[in-house]
């Protein structure tokens, strides 16, 4: 029996080490071929070379066309989803019938779930082509349309979780709101958003490394041309676009150029690292102010 | 026995203790007219009518259940809000029905300012705390602000605890601190009656004596309708005692009497711990 009980530790323990091992691991393999890449292209014209360029024959290692191409992308997902997003959680919490809460919060997240290969040619079929009723010397493929795309894909993670963040300020706040004469619009903004800020700020950095991170829709709609622009109507590269582009093609191993993808992988790793820390610190602090 | 308690209740209150109430004919600055509150099905006040003369102190007092803090919260429509609540009867307020279909919810609370069970202060500074309710109505003048939140705090005697750190996060003070904080963000818009329900519960007895000395200077001003489960209390701070019993009024008059010499063995029961 004892022996039993060690073994079925020791197997639980395993499962949650191959976790780690795998992370770790992605970490090592990330690291060694950008040293590799890093031993040839200086990390100073990596970072602020404007010219991105490994697959021609003029190469040019600098990273910021795709870093622009991503930010852009990113803030026009961010500024569909937030506003949006937020609106949703505080209609849901302060204004929406309780029953209604719960039908209408479940479909929400449906959109989280809908494979971004559709939202992908969604964006690039029917968003783009709309959006050039309006805007006339929009590129068939450009940031605009895959950033919009992409912020509807984003909405539920800002409006569930904001939403849960609401939820969880204590309803005596509110009851005091309401029983010094404040509306419900009121109550909301002034009381509710403020108490419930940083798990608010938790969602939108989720949302923001969730948009970082996600390849597909702008793979197929943003296009593949790295330009060191913030136009959002001409067609551009993202980060995670150009390592798409370099594993599906033909670059042989071994070379600079297929080096440049872990480079630009650790980049991307960096980032979304960085972010999902805030978050947990952020959920932190906010989690002692009101247990 | 209820029809028979709660038809005879009204008449009771009206005859023979009205004038009791009221010894120096002042004004009636509440008046409950035959209140019926239920919750779907659930009938939680059962009848009940009762004026509250200006600048008194009235508690209400009974078993948890009882409807006393239903009661309380009709006086600023805070059960409106509540799934299933509706009601009969008219609740006035300076001979105004505040059920009334033109008064506007948002200027009657801020005329009838609540305290609640539990200190609630916002997780904003001190100094915003108090400057809520007048932010709220969209007052300006920072200047005016700024002595209203000091009159304020100084009112709900807070003030000199806490004068040199108003931009502190108000949840930092003490919860005896907080919810003398929380009556002077009450105070600071200026009603003229302040609710407060069981506002004394979460804290501990020398806290508990500073709000209490504080309910008496603040009567002065306000009218003040105070739901305690401390019969001490209500004996202590209060000018007049409703006592209620599952949604029925079962006596009201004058707290010393009440306490000393009650009509209703129900009353006497209860105050001296036989049952509740």
């Amino acid at each position: 029996m004892n022996i039993k009980e060690k073994i079925i530790e020791k197997v639980l323990a395993f499962c949650a080490l191959i976790t780690i091992l795998t992370t770790v691991g992605i970490i090592a393999v990330l690291l060694y071929e950008s040293f590799g890449f890093f031993r040839e292209v200086p990390i100073t014209d990596f970072l602020t070379g404007t010219e991105w360029t490994p697959l021609f024959a003029d190469k040019n290692y600098g990273i910021l066309p795709l870093v622009s191409g991503t930010l852009l992308t990113t803030f026009i997902a961010i500024a569909v989803a937030l506003p949006v997003g937020l609106t949703i959680a505080i209609y849901l919490n302060e204004y929406a019938p309780k029953r209604f809460k719960k039908v209408l919060k479940p479909l929400l997240e449906v959109l989280a779930v809908v494979p971004t290969v559709v939202y992908g040619f969604f964006a690039l079929m029917i968003v783009t082509p709309f959006l050039k009723l309006f805007i006339t010397d929009l590129s068939g493929f450009n940031a605009l349309s895959p950033g919009i795309v992409m912020g509807i894909m984003i909405i539920p993670f800002v409006s569930s979780l904001s939403e849960d963040a609401l939820a969880a300020v204590p309803d005596s706040l509110r009851q005091a709101s309401y029983g010094m004469g404040s509306t419900r619009f009121q109550t909301a903004f002034r009381v509710m958003v403020p108490a419930a800020s940083s798990g608010i700020m938790v969602s939108i950095i989720l949302a923001l490394s969730r948009a970082i991170g996600e390849t597909m829709i702008v793979a197929i709609a943003a296009g593949q041309t790295p330009v060191f622009t913030f136009d959002p109507t001409v067609p551009i590269e993202t980060i995670t676009a150009y390592i798409v582009k370099v594993s599906s093609g033909d670059v042989p191993q071994g070379t600079v150029a297929y080096q440049t993808i872990f480079a630009a992988g650790i980049m991307l790793f960096v980032v979304t690292f960085i972010l999902n820390n805030i978050s947990f610190w952020i959920k932190n602090r906010y989690q002692e102010k009101y247990e | 026995m209820d029809s028979e308690t709660t038809s005879q209740q009204p008449k009771t209150s009206q005859v023979e203790t009205k004038p009791k109430l009221n010894p120096n004919n002042r004004s009636f600055k509440l008046q409950a007219e035959n209140i019926d509150v239920f919750y779907d099905d659930f009938q939680a006040i059962k009848d009940i009518s009762l004026d509250i003369v200006e600048n008194s102190i009235t508690a209400f007092i009974g078993p948890s259940g009882c409807g006393k803090s239903t009661f309380l919260r009709l006086f600023n429509r805070m059960n409106d809000n509540i799934d299933g609540f509706h009601m009969n009867g008219k609740i006035l307020i300076d001979n105004k029905n505040i059920y009334d279909e033109s008064i506007k919810v948002e200027e009657l609370r801020k005329k009838v300012g609540m305290v609640f069970q539990k200190p609630n202060p916002f997780p904003k500074s001190i100094y915003e705390n108090v400057a809520y309710g007048l932010r709220i109505q969209g007052v300006k003048d920072e200047e005016f602000i700024e002595n209203r939140v000091i009159e304020s705090l100084k009112q709900a005697t807070l003030y000199s605890e806490i004068e040199d750190n108003l931009d502190k996060q108000a949840l930092s003070l003490s919860g005896g601190q907080q919810q003398r904080l929380c009556i002077a963000r009450a105070l600071a818009v200026k009603p003229s009656v302040l609710l407060m329900d069981e506002p004394t519960s979460a804290l501990d007895p020398i806290s508990s004596g500073k709000i209490e000395d504080l309910i008496h200077e603040l009567k002065k001003e306000f009218t003040i309708v105070i739901v305690t489960h401390n019969m001490q209390q209500a004996a202590r701070v209060s000018d007049n005692t409703a006592f209620l019993y599952m949604g029925n009024l079962v006596e009201y008059g004058d707290t010393q009497k009440i306490f000393t010499n009650p009509e209703k063995d129900r009353t006497q029961n209860y105050i001296t711990g036989r049952f509740g």
